[in-house]
């Protein structure tokens, strides 16, 4: 599984002073929902079937706390792609984890699926998935809220407006996934102290230029939102009743 | 969304459980113009209250702040948000057993039930607990769990209904006017209102918005980390939110209790973790609540493998998870305790800060209480934000000692425990001297006081004093406090006493300001010393002190270095406002070293250029006199009751003086002495009180022996309650008792040490009429009589010279007797050697 750690959501992300960089000190970490559950699926596929799973992110020494909560919620094995710099667009991102996981296989891992979460919680680029797999020279499907496998074939299920798609792909293959996938696990007590004693693989980032470069950061425009107050105790019931209606949820 | 009016009695700034707290309290005496704005949302504003663990155990080493939960139980009780589920405080280690023995103590001298459980008692409570780690446990049946956010809301809406409150939520303090030392006024964001009163119960934000006023609120955010795991089919299954007592591994430093589902684990084993006021993040920025920062995981590793270790089976239950796990700030303060009242900086600006939940509702009520009356009835000497010296306030020494102190939260903390941080701030000019020979310092109000000497080592032997069998009654404590003692009444004794706090009053208008004060009659002849209660506006002690009359109109104030800073805004505070008396404070810039002893005159007249024989200089009396090249004042009183004078000098000749006595004492035999001899040992044969232990705002002079013979003809404070008590009996005396004997179950002699309770012959508790329990004010040796003394309130039945009772100590009962009842010393009782 491959994941990016991120800012938590949930909160004003704070700039420093010149607008280069977020202002980390208050802040807390993660990975995306979608890659919760790219771990989660991982995890339950080894519960079933056996065979390991690796959890990998390219990022800074502190990126080992992510690798950390994969482990704690099952993951076998962390792997951080380690790196101090900060100029990582998708393209850099993608030859990098590429090049890591085809390191791996050279030392005799084998990966039956490469796993992602659809998009990363702060950029949101949606393009490593795709570009490792081209790179590994694997299958990918992404936006997948259903996954299967059989033998030596893996079942998915993407959700469109109008139905789903359904796509059966060869093994070994890579496969990015959407929240909703599954409910991942709150990490066990003792899988959280497991993740602790863990030893954290790093291998040395390859950084190959990309093609985006950040220039600064700034906020959005101040989102205004109106408040319309539908009435008090039961008098709001109808008004309520009527707006749940457009909304198409009654 | 309520709008700000233009003015208000008082602006209540937080809604959390102290703020609201506060305006509920008001409004209940009596305030019907209370404005409460906080920056956050209703009811959780995002300060600590949002994030607390809401579990109250009541017992607590201090008396103080045992009432204070008390009443905080007894007021969530009425407003129906509290379960009473009990709470067990486990040992894992024999210290800790010990420890819990003391607590057991402490629990009956406070009135409150609680009993010691064995391992298997343990279980039955606590089924689910590893047995095998444990020692046994300390039960409180009445420890608590409320909703501390719903309180809140009903305090709040008392003062709403009431009519005496605007409530204003999402409303920013942006500034604070003053005038002259006088608050006038505060700047929000949704207005300003006119006021000249302000109480600042912002938690982890009150030091930056006190600072807006120009007062300091010495307060550090520090990280308190708790996680939750659950699903716990055990827990789920109990129907309820708490089915079991919570429960404080101690060893460990970390509690646990059910919550719902849940087994919330929190702790104060990690290191300690301290933030900048400033650099809390805002509302905006904050993910959960601007105080539940970012869990950092490593901190908590060893606390899981404890909390796994003590209870495997629920934590490892199937599917239970960590489901939350932050770390929360809350107010830490130099020494742990509440920052409560008004600030010495800004008149109008009141502290409630560095409160924890189980001490908010009736911290609410103390504060309305001062704030409308001047006084209150808990005795607030350890709360009080007046306490701390100018050092005390300032960032750097309360990081320091948040950062020492936060792992002493669970700790075992003896009772004489120094402090290692934050100290050599104020240093007496004899400290090259003391030090040179091998002053073991202690604390006194921040300066650095020799409490004995390892120069003396050599005394203990030829005085043949005997050390102290256990460790914890020798920890803290030296058998050369003894041989010191005995050499100073044997020969004579230096002591420094530079930690006094001194402070000169003057004008045409010092005499009646004075007399407006104190209790005795100070307009005595130029030359006199008065020592004088000063009592709280009900009565009860606010301080003792000692009065010396320099001039007709000049008056110097020489109190204990422990309250001299609480003492300094009482008196300033109450200056004339016609500017007829000023005050100063002279403690840096006086030194004072005790000579006392039989041979004291013989080493002090050696060097007196004036006649200082008994009839040129009689006891009572204050001169000034010429010491080698030093003049000094010399005030002939003793607090050790012996021959002898305070020698007050200024602090740069302070070096000189004390080799000058030095030399001129050898060949008399005068050692330097330690304040183990001044505040204890000494002061104790003689019965001599001392504030904060005997003296307090809960007894009066007469129960502490105190009254005066007459009353003088002038007003001053608490006169009205001093001329009550007097009329009537008293409820408890002050008696001094003997133990007699020493010898515990295990065959060595033990001593208490303090606030143990006194026990009837039968081992019940001793109550008064009041309804307050006998305890152990102070304890020490007596050893010019050869017996370990405690002091102790008795009820009129109890307080008979000769009766028998009990002191319990470490769990066990030791035979004690009633040595003497009232202020007569046990040594010299006549005053002899004092006065002669």
């Amino acid at each position: 599984m491959c994941v990016k750690r991120a800012p938590a959501p949930g909160a004003k992300i704070p700039l420093t002073a010149d607008g280069s960089a977020i202002d980390t000190r208050n802040l807390g970490f993660t990975m995306s929902p979608h890659e919760e559950c790219a771990v989660e699926e991982a995890v339950r596929l080894v519960e079933a079937h056996g065979g390991s799973a690796t959890v990998m992110t390219l990022g800074p020494p502190e990126a080992a706390e992510q690798m950390r909560d994969g482990i704690a919620t099952g993951a076998d094995h962390g792997v951080l792609v380690e790196t101090d710099r900060t100029d990582w667009d998708p393209q850099a991102t993608a030859a990098a984890l590429g090049e890591a996981i085809a390191q791996l296989q050279q030392e005799g891992a084998r990966f039956d699926l490469v796993l992602f979460g659809n998009e990363s919680a702060d950029a949101a680029h949606e393009q490593v998935s795709v570009r490792v797999a081209h790179r590994l020279g694997l299958p990918i499907v992404n936006g997948i809220k259903g996954l299967e496998t059989s033998d030596g074939h893996v079942a998915l299920r993407r959700d469109t407006a109008a139905g789903s798609e359904r796509y059966e792909v060869p093994l070994p293959a890579a496969v990015a996934v959407k929240k909703g996938l599954n409910l991942p696990r709150y990490p066990a007590l003792k899988g959280r102290m497991r993740a602790r004693k863990a030893t954290v693989r790093t291998i040395a980032a390859l950084h190959h230029p990309g093609g985006l470069t950040s220039h600064g950061l700034r906020y959005p425009p101040d989102e205004t939102t109106e408040t319309e107050i539908l009435g008090r105790g039961a008098d709001a019931a109808p008004r309520v009743v009527e707006l749940l209606g457009e909304e198409g949820l009654t | 969304m309520s709008t700000l009016p233009d003015r208000a009695d008082v602006v209540v700034i937080g809604a959390g459980i102290v703020g609201n707290s506060v305006v509920a309290h008001l409004a209940d005496k009596g305030w019907r113009s209370i404005v409460q704005v906080d920056q956050g949302p209703l009811p959780d504003p995002g300060g600590s209250t949002g994030h607390a663990s809401n579990f109250i155990f009541p017992v607590d080493h201090s008396k103080e702040i045992t009432q204070l939960t008390v009443d905080s139980q007894r007021q969530y009780e009425a407003m129906g948000v509290q379960t009473t589920c009990g709470g067990i405080e486990l040992a894992r280690t024999p210290q800790r057993m010990e420890e819990l023995r003391r607590r057991m103590a402490s629990a009956t001298a406070w009135g409150v039930d609680a009993e010691l459980l064995s391992r298997r008692e343990v279980t039955k409570h606590l089924p689910f607990i590893n047995d095998e780690v444990i020692l046994g446990g300390f039960y409180t049946p009445s420890a608590s769990v409320v909703d501390s956010l719903h309180a809140g809301t009903l305090l709040r809406q008392h003062a709403l209904d009431a009519g005496a409150l605007t409530v204003s939520p999402y409303t920013a303090v942006t500034g604070i006017d003053t005038d002259a030392g006088h608050i006038t006024g505060v700047h929000t964001d949704r207005g300003t209102l006119a006021t000249e009163a302000v109480v600042v119960a912002c938690g982890v934000w009150s030091p930056v918005v006190a600072r807006m006023a120009g007062g300091r609120i010495p307060l550090v955010p520090v990280v308190h980390q708790l996680i939750d795991v659950g699903p716990i089919p055990e827990f789920e299954a109990t129907g309820t939110g708490v089915a079991y007592p919570m429960i404080r591994d101690m060893d460990t430093l970390m509690y646990e209790r059910q919550d719902g589902a849940d087994m919330e684990i929190g702790s104060y084993a990690h290191r300690p973790i301290v933030h900048n006021p400033e650099d809390i993040p805002s509302i905006e920025e904050a993910a959960l609540s601007p105080t539940q920062l970012p869990f950092t995981e490593q901190d908590f590793e060893p606390q899981m493998a404890d909390a796994l270790e003590l209870m495997p089976e629920v934590l490892n239950a199937p599917g239970a998870g960590v489901r939350h796990a932050i770390n929360g700030l809350l107010s830490y303060t130099a020494d742990g305790s509440p920052l409560l009242g008004e600030t010495p900086e800004v008149a109008g600006l009141w502290s409630a800060a560095a409160v924890w939940i189980k001490e908010g509702p009736a911290v609410g009520r103390m504060l309305a209480q001062w704030m409308t009356d001047g006084a209150t009835e808990v005795d607030s000497h350890s709360t009080d934000i007046a306490r701390l010296y100018p050092h005390q306030r300032t960032r750097a020494f309360v990081r320091a000692r948040a950062e020492e102190g936060f792992n002493k939260i669970y700790g075992i903390v003896h009772p004489g425990e120094q402090w290692e941080s934050g100290r050599d701030i104020r240093r007496s000019p004899f400290h090259e001297r003391t030090a040179a020979a091998g002053a073991v310092y202690y604390e006194a109000g921040g300066w650095e006081r020799p409490h004995w000497y390892e120069s003396n080592r050599e005394l203990v032997a030829e005085y043949g004093v005997a050390n102290r069998a256990h460790e914890w009654d020798r920890r803290w404590w030296s058998p050369i406090i003894t041989a010191e003692h005995l050499a100073l009444r044997h020969n004579a004794g230096m002591i420094d006493l530079t930690a006094f706090a001194q402070f000169e009053v003057a004008g045409p208008g010092a005499l009646d300001y004075l007399q407006g004060m104190v209790v005795a009659q100070l307009d005595r002849p130029v030359g006199r010393i008065v020592y004088t209660p000063v009592l709280d506006p009900n009565g009860g002690f606010r301080s003792d002190l000692t009065i010396v009359r320099l001039d007709a109109d000049r008056f110097r104030i020489i109190t204990g270095g422990s309250d001299g800073a609480r003492d300094k805004k009482w008196f300033s505070d109450h200056l004339p406002v016609d500017g007829s008396a000023t005050l100063t404070d002279v403690s840096s810039a006086v030194c004072t070293v005790g000579v006392w002893g039989p041979r004291a005159r013989d080493v002090v007249a050696k060097l007196a250029a004036e006649d200082i024989s008994h009839e040129a200089f009689p006891f009572g009396a204050a001169r000034w006199v010429t010491l080698g090249s030093v003049d000094a004042l010399l005030v002939r009183i003793s607090y050790v009751g012996d021959l002898g004078w305070e020698i007050h000098a200024p602090f740069e000749s302070g070096g000189r003086l004390w080799d000058d006595l030095a030399e001129a004492g050898r060949p008399q035999g005068l050692v330097p002495v330690g304040a183990g001899v001044y505040g204890a040992t000494g002061r104790m044969e003689k019965g001599y009180r001392l504030m904060g232990h005997e003296l307090e705002a809960e007894y009066d002079p007469v129960e502490a022996g105190l009254a005066l013979p007459r009353v003088k003809q002038q007003d001053f404070i608490g006169k009205d309650a001093y001329l009550a008590a007097r009329e009537g009996e008293p409820a408890a005396t002050l008696c001094t008792l003997t133990v007699e004997s020493h010898r515990s179950e295990h065959g060595i002699d033990r001593f208490p040490l303090g606030h143990e309770p006194i026990l009837d012959r039968n081992g019940r508790p001793i109550v008064d009429a009041k309804g307050r329990r006998s305890f152990v004010t102070s304890a020490g040796s007596g050893p010019s009589l050869g017996k370990h003394l405690l002091m102790s309130y008795l009820p009129p039945e109890h307080a008979v010279e000769g009766n028998r009772l009990q002191v319990e100590y470490m769990g066990e009962h030791y035979p004690v007797k009633v040595a003497r009842v009232g202020r007569t010393p046990l040594f010299d009782p006549e005053d002899t050697r004092m006065k002669s």
